[in-house]
């Protein structure tokens, strides 16, 4: 009824053909999982090549002992450390509002709020993540800045308290999410242990629940960081464009990526040193961003929950 | 009193989440009201001015449905491929665990840095100029890793008992992953894929490095033309000193949260309508 | 061409006789995860056009050895796989073998019911056809409505489901929807028909309606049936294996291995003092 050379099966016309176009469509596929690898090594290589080219004419030297960044100036000056100064101004700020709320938020939203109210504040603060932050600068310069003058005497109209402040508000989504991942990721034993010894509901959020899901929550505030030291319209807009090495909230200063924003809005001709500078301040930031992505990897990795 | 004690610290706990809540809702009144004076149908349909009151976001917006949908047709074939592979191929191989790896990290990569890459290679070495597609595929690389991300899950909640059955009736394994898994999970990449573009849209700093420009009186005419966006006229509205094109960029912000707002509930929609399964 | 309804008749126990050609030979199969041995030396014979049962504990091995019959246990990552399983004489694992044509000679049916979500019923019918491309251009309409009568019919659902072909897979009950899953089996014209715990999902009535069904396609096909139910595998079954530890204890026509077992652990199995 049926022959028995079983490699021709009753559909036999695809014998052959069907195993080299799989080969080539999993080629093909695998070719688009490598576009994100030559998106790295593209980044890699551009912003260490402009930056070679930009040591060779400054010397690292003056790039970190130097204390001035006027590199737009006629007598330009090329000291990275008051963009940093900036950039840690206004991530500090960002970082001590979105902390302590955004973890408060998740013990609220994993341990105490009822689910129904969770089920609903948990999609909302994606949404508020999903806010361009393009919008929170224009809350910082033209809403913030106004109301802050009014209490805070000698607040300039850019300054770095203004845009730190936005830009915790503008993280805290993510703190809080993240953290609350985290806190539910500690399993139920450990609160029933500890409610059976008789300590209570809060007690046991601070010594037990906490302290359990510790490098969840620490992976959470690096991720964090790293996306405040990253962040750029908000600080572009609202915190000035004058580099200061300075820990004064009330006056202007520049971060890294505003001064990024800077000089690509100006007219700066093409290889010249001006030009190479944003190479230069970028690579500071994908360096410094990075290892703050690979510190808060390895602290989920650490994580009872595990996994990312 | 404990039971005292836990009312006080759930008071404050819902405080901490209450107090930003409040405080945007409060911005984003306050930014309604500023933009209600211009908001008016002439806003949507006029081009910049020097005269506040006449300007319109006409180019941003069209720049902006430009490349949301450029975008999409860059990202979406490489994103999900790249996860097609990550998912259904990759398994325990090294080269995958590689791939992931610098994925997950791509995602925290600053969108300025990819501004700076865009800068480098698409407007200067492959010579596209400050054009609409060097912005598209900047926009792309940018949010590509989202659409990895959000496609490898889709691909995941995808029974594995579907895929048996493809392959017990003797369909290879692309035959299978075609007809049977990307059609089950087709509604939550959909999903995924329009919450990466509405990103994208949102992004203005990678716009600025790779020379988008704000004054534009004229629709772009093709792909290698020069362009504006939403949040790049909203940009420049906000940084001028006249209070008058305060309102401006207030109302381009309406303007540009009304779309975003729109794009998300599309994405709701695919999610709640197709995720009952079944009917088609 | 189309085959009448089935007609309910009792099951009968027929013992396989020497003159029946065996269909599917098992030889010193070894089947495993990694470093974990599962399926260890086992030989077996499946004789043509009858039900082979496999029973035994759970985790003895019996869906690795069936998911070994079609080589979808290789699919698994870490799976291993030596010896070897000869379908009408030529061994599956050879070398020039492609796994996904024997696959359409070997059908499978899974525990759960797996109709496929976004396909009606007549396109879950005819997936097997659709996935490998066999129904690409020349087939005219009728010929493929005829196929759809056709495995529905032999299916035993034909009659429930003919007024609504166009409804989702998903919109029949667990029962249809595994026949649905045996329609769809059928339609890429198999020779054997492997199932592995197929009525485990399902209540007793829809467990009877499949039992009587695999009766019916015995004529038509050879089954290997998986089963964890020691009344099912004696109602629905000519021979019975029974597998413990990965190993083949006994494998006999199934009223012998039921009332007469030659070996003790099978008696202790069978009448429930272990497993």
């Amino acid at each position: 009824m049926v022959p028995s050379e079983l490699v021709l099966g009753v559909h036999g016309r695809a014998l052959r053909a069907a195993p080299v176009r799989e080969r080539l469509v999993e080629l093909a596929l695998l070719a688009c999982a490598g576009v994100s690898v030559v998106t790295t090594v593209g980044i890699v290589l551009v912003l260490a090549g402009e930056s070679v080219a930009f040591f060779r004419e400054v010397g690292l030297r003056a790039f970190l002992f130097d204390t001035q960044w006027t590199p737009l100036f006629s007598s330009p000056r090329y000291g990275i450390w008051p963009l940093i100064a900036g950039t840690a101004l206004t991530s500090g700020i960002a970082m001590l509002v979105a902390v302590p709320l955004g973890l408060l938020a998740a013990v609220f939203l994993a341990e105490l709020a009822p689910d129904g109210a969770r089920r609903v504040l948990k999609p909302l603060l994606e949404v508020l993540a999903g806010v361009p932050t393009l919008v929170y600068g224009a809350f910082a310069l033209l809403v913030v800045t106004p109301a802050l003058q009014r209490v805070v005497p000698g607040l300039a109209g850019f300054n770095a308290l203004s845009p730190g402040l936005v830009m915790g508000v503008m993280i805290l989504p993510l703190v809080a999410s993240l953290s609350d991942d985290a806190l539910r990721a500690v399993p139920m034993p450990q609160r029933e242990g500890a409610w059976a010894l008789g300590a209570g509901r809060v007690p046991t959020i601070l010594r037990v629940v906490l302290p359990a899901a510790r490098s969840g929550i620490v992976a959470a505030g690096t991720l964090a960081l790293g996306r405040a030291v990253g962040e750029t319209m908000i600080v572009a807009i609202a915190a000035g464009q004058e580099p200061r090495l300075t820990l004064d909230p009330r006056v202007p200063i520049e971060t890294m990526t505003a001064f990024i924003v800077q000089v690509s809005l100006g007219d700066v001709a093409a290889g010249t040193l001006a030009s190479r500078t944003i190479f230069v301040v970028g690579a500071a930031l994908f360096v410094l961003t990075l290892v703050l992505n690979l510190l808060a990897r390895r602290a989920v990795k650490t994580a009872p929950g595990g996994g990312s | 009193m404990s039971a005292r004690r836990d009312l006080w610290f759930t008071l404050l706990c819902a405080a901490a989440l209450a107090l930003p809540l409040g405080v945007l809702v409060f911005l984003f009144g306050d930014v309604l009201l500023l933009g209600l004076e211009r908001l008016s149908p002439a806003f949507l349909t006029s081009y910049p001015s020097r005269h506040a009151e006449h300007a319109g976001v006409l180019p941003g917006l069209v720049g902006t449905a430009l490349l949301g949908v450029m975008t999409a047709g860059l990202a979406l074939p490489f994103g999900v491929g790249a996860a097609i592979y990550l998912e259904e191929y990759g398994g325990n191989r090294r080269i995958a665990r590689a791939i992931e790896v610098n994925v997950a990290n791509l995602a925290g990569v600053p969108s300025v840095v990819y501004g700076i890459l865009g800068l480098a290679v698409f407007v200067k070495t492959l010579g596209l100029g400050r054009s609409l597609i060097a912005g598209a595929a900047t926009l792309a690389l940018l949010v590509l890793p989202i659409v990895i991300v959000s496609t490898r899950e889709a691909l995941r909640a995808v029974p594995m008992g579907l895929r048996e059955a493809g392959l017990a009736l003797g369909a290879t394994r692309w035959q299978t992953i075609r007809r049977v898994v990307l059609p089950a999970a087709a509604p939550g990449i959909l999903t995924g894929a329009i919450l990466a573009i509405s990103r994208a849209l949102g992004e203005t700093a990678p716009l600025i490095v790779i020379g988008a420009v704000a004054y534009i009186t004229y629709l772009p005419d093709g792909p290698r033309a020069a362009f504006t966006a939403l949040p790049i006229q909203i940009f420049s509205w906000v940084s001028r000193p006249q209070a008058a094109f305060a309102h401006n960029a207030a109302a381009g912000i309406v303007v540009m949260l009304l779309l975003l707002l729109l794009l998300n509930a599309a994405a709701v929609l695919v999610r709640d309508r197709f995720s009952r399964g079944g009917s088609r | 061409m189309i085959a009448a309804p089935a007609p309910r008749a009792p099951p009968t126990t027929t013992a396989a006789d020497a003159t029946t050609p065996v269909k599917l030979a098992v030889r010193a199969l070894d089947a495993g995860f990694g470093a974990t041995p599962v399926v260890r030396q086992l030989t077996l014979d499946v004789p043509e056009r009858r039900v082979l049962a496999i029973i035994g504990p759970s985790g003895c091995g019996k869906s690795t050895l069936v998911r070994c019959l079609n080589r979808m246990h290789e699919l698994v990552p870490g799976a291993t796989v030596g010896g070897s399983v000869l379908l009408d004489d030529h061994d599956i694992y050879a070398r020039d073998v492609d796994p996904v044509l024997l696959r359409r000679r070997i059908g499978m049916v899974f525990q759960k019911p797996n109709p496929f979500p976004t396909m009606s019923i007549r396109e879950n019918v005819l997936a097997g056809l659709r996935l490998t491309g066999a129904l690409r251009g020349g087939r005219k309409q009728p010929a493929i409505d005829g196929i759809v009568e056709q495995a529905l019919t032999r299916a035993a659902l034909w009659d429930e489901v003919k007024d609504r072909l166009a409804a989702a897979g998903g919109s029949l009950s667990g029962g249809q929807q595994q026949r649905l899953c045996i329609a769809r089996a059928l339609a890429v014209e198999p020779e054997v028909l492997l199932m592995d715990e197929p009525c485990s999902a399902l209540d007793p009535i829809a467990t009877a309606r499949i039992e009587d069904l695999i009766h019916v396609l015995r004529e038509r096909y050879t089954i290997v049936l998986v089963t964890h139910n020691m009344q099912q595998a004696a109602r629905a079954s000519d021979l019975t294996a029974f597998l413990l530890h990965g190993e083949l204890i006994e494998c006999a026509p199934t009223e012998r291995l039921f009332t007469q077992p030659s070996d003790r652990r099978t008696e202790d199995y069978i009448t429930g003092k272990f497993g």
